[in-house]
């Protein structure tokens, strides 16, 4: 997480910013600010409008409605080509008959830059990528992941306000996802250019993310950095997308003084949650717990401040570092997810299938929703 | 085509018919002209093949050889612009929504449905001096009148005192044009294909780089619809080379080009020889610029284009 640099001048302004086809709204009323120096990311769902945006703050898309302001200046209908901005695109958008070199000095030879002075900052660009001595190599005698290097070389090498990144790392496979994510992270602290990430990844967006903007319908559903967005979730949207959670319906029994109860079918006691925002009395409300945040034991927990409900072990998932036990409660209604880690080398289950277990967790864990 | 080859028996049947098709009917007969270009007229029918050359030497007199220049003129003319009017409508065809492109397609061969002496006959009524090109200019020019007329001009017979129609046919400029109408879906197809291929992405890098919408098209459209366009104009040029029907029906007395003269060799000369020989002049000819090109693109993809 990179906080270098960043400084709360905002570089770019977005104010009621909608793109519509027809009756459909890819983007509907977006405001966000995004500061200088800062690594965004727009997270969402395919079709959530992430991606329209990002085209609309590149220039390949004109907005419908509304402004983006690029460092101060209103670019909402300048046309891509003369905007401060670069793009990094999902498929890399090499071009095949061009050398290395040649694609990473493009955009300065369309600025008019001399070959030489182009080939030697095209040659800085692709050190900065650690593709220093590919310059003469042709892109198909490269792989998937040095490609999409040169595509970051040659947007970078234009020294732009912005950088935007489409699904950078999508075609990646898993392991060379994990390591570019940090060279990512990296290579914008050194260049100290805003960075704006789309992704439908909420690991990518967590780890190198400064700040997330979560989408869903041509929405933003919020705004926060990561630690924020998966504690603090706003919408049952974002505590759903952000990682795993149980979620829980209810009624909201007394609101105000710091706390909150809820109600839910299925779950014999009122749940209390360490919560300040006042929900109204009566109103429906939704329990929002991560299950690495729920106890499981055989008996009950000895200290009465945390909330207790009994289970039946319906399911285990292995997932290596953790398992899944899905607990259904007593009242058949909610099955809720609770993970624990492996910590043993050796496969110790304490609990098995049929299990009655207690599920505990303090009233700090949980976050009640209202939307 | 690997269980191809382990299936031998398959692959002679499905292979036997058009290989005997091609040998019995283009290859037996290509080689019968063959011999025929080294043989010698005896008589008003008769020819002996005595493997003489004198075909050729009469072939290559300067009389026969600047019809083959004015050939090779007219068929580059006619690629250069079928290649300019081909292009922009391959790229209004690929940037054209989807549910259009294959009516769009069937308009660029619609052409084909008639037959090419008919098209040649309804392009003379549409360029012969009684014709609808003179007709709309007439038009125009009576309209024109008129409004000079009205502003108290008319007295000065400003555009002459009546009209006169353009000479637009039985001229070097009707070949080329009716070889261009003749020619152009050979060139929007090939065109289309590889233009449809291209990654739109690839032109959005580079207007985000900066360039300019005909920078993007100079520096990346048309060099990645290189194969189109080669293959188009090889498709174009070939036979507008060998054209016959469109230089007799539209072309003057001068703009004859080499078919016309090898049709006459061979039909109401009589010199099959000679024919003969003038027409594998031609494809020497052909082999020789084919063979240059392929060359050339050797050589270019050898050096990387670094």
């Amino acid at each position: 997480m990179s906080a270098i640099g960043t400084d709360d001048t905002p570089i770019i302004e977005i104010s009621g910013l909608s793109k519509r086809y027809g009756p459909i709204s890819a983007v509907d009323s977006v405001d966000l600010t995004i500061r200088r120096g800062e690594f965004f990311a727009l997270l969402g769902p395919s079709g959530c409008g992430k991606t329209t945006l990002l085209r609309m703050l590149a220039g390949l898309e004109l907005p419908t409605e509304g402004t983006i302001r690029i460092d101060g200046q209103d670019m909402s209908m300048v046309p891509a080509n003369r905007r401060p901005v670069n793009m990094v695109f999902q498929s890399y958008a090499v071009f095949p008959h061009m050398s290395v070199r040649d694609n990473v000095a493009y955009g300065l030879r369309v600025d008019g830059v001399p070959k030489s002075d182009a080939w030697e900052q095209a040659e800085e660009a692709l050190n900065l990528v650690k593709l220093g001595g590919y310059g003469p190599r042709r892109p198909d005698q490269l792989s998937g992941g040095q490609r999409q290097r040169v595509a970051l070389a040659r947007a970078l090498v234009k020294r732009p306000k912005v950088l935007l990144l489409d699904e950078p790392l999508s075609a990646l496979d898993a392991k060379l996802r994990e390591q570019m994510r940090l060279e990512l992270v990296n290579l914008q602290e050194s260049v100290g250019i805003t960075f704006v990430v789309v992704t439908h990844d909420q690991g990518e967006a967590l780890s190198m993310a400064d700040r997330i903007a979560v989408m869903d319908h041509g929405r933003v559903q919020q705004t926060a950095p990561p630690a924020e967005l998966y504690e603090f979730p706003q919408t049952k949207f974002v505590a759903d997308f952000i990682g795993s959670v149980n979620l829980i319906e209810g009624r909201v029994q007394a609101g105000g003084n710091g706390q909150v109860r809820l109600l839910a079918p299925g779950v014999p006691v009122p749940v209390e949650i360490e919560q300040e925002n006042g929900l109204p009395e009566g109103s429906t409300g939704w329990l929002a717990l991560r299950p690495e945040k729920v106890d499981i034991s055989n008996d009950p927990p000895a200290d009465a401040a945390r909330n207790t409900v009994m289970g039946t072990v319906e399911e285990i998932t292995y997932l290596g570092e953790v398992s899944i036990f899905h607990v259904r409660l007593d009242d058949e209604h909610p099955l809720i997810k609770v993970a624990i880690a492996n910590v043993d080398r050796v496969t110790r289950r304490p609990f098995t299938w049929g299990d009655r277990v207690h599920l505990s967790w303090t009233p700090t864990c949980g976050i009640v929703l209202s939307q | 085509m690997e269980s191809w080859r382990r299936n031998p028996l398959v692959f002679w049947i499905i292979g036997l018919p058009p290989t005997a098709w091609l040998l019995g009917f283009f290859l037996i007969p290509l080689a019968l002209v063959w011999v025929l270009s080294f043989a010698e007229l005896r008589g008003v029918v008769d020819m002996e093949v005595t493997g003489t050359l004198s075909n050729y030497a009469r072939a290559i007199d300067p009389l026969y050889l600047q019809i083959f220049v004015k050939s090779f003129v007219f068929a580059g003319l006619t690629t250069v612009v079928s290649l300019v009017f081909g292009f922009p409508v391959a790229l209004a065809i690929v940037f054209a929504p989807r549910r259009w492109r294959a009516l769009l397609l069937l308009l660029v061969i619609l052409p084909f449905w008639t037959n090419l002496l008919i098209r040649t006959y309804a392009l003379i009524a549409v360029l012969r001096t009684r014709g609808f090109v003179n007709f709309t200019l007439e038009w125009f020019w009576d309209q024109a009148n008129a409004v000079l007329s009205l502003i108290g001009l008319g007295s000065l017979q400003l555009l002459g005192g009546r009209f006169e129609p353009l000479e637009l046919l039985y001229n070097n400029t009707a070949v080329v044009v009716g070889l261009v109408y003749v020619h152009l879906p050979f060139m929007v197809l090939p065109l289309y294909a590889s233009l449809e291929k291209l990654d739109r992405s690839l032109i959005e890098a580079a207007l985000d780089l900066g360039a300019s919408q005909l920078h993007a098209f100079r520096t990346v459209v048309v060099p990645l619809a290189l194969p189109g366009i080669i293959s188009g104009s090889i498709l174009v040029f070939i036979p507008a080379l060998g054209s016959f029907l469109t230089p007799d029906l539209l072309g003057g007395t001068d703009s004859q080009m080499i078919a016309n003269v090898i049709e006459r060799q061979f039909k109401s000369a009589n010199d099959w020889p000679f024919g003969s020989a003038l027409s594998f002049l031609l494809m020497y000819l052909t082999f020789g610029a084919l063979a240059l090109r392929a060359l050339y693109s050797r050589r270019t993809a050898g050096q990387g284009r670094g």
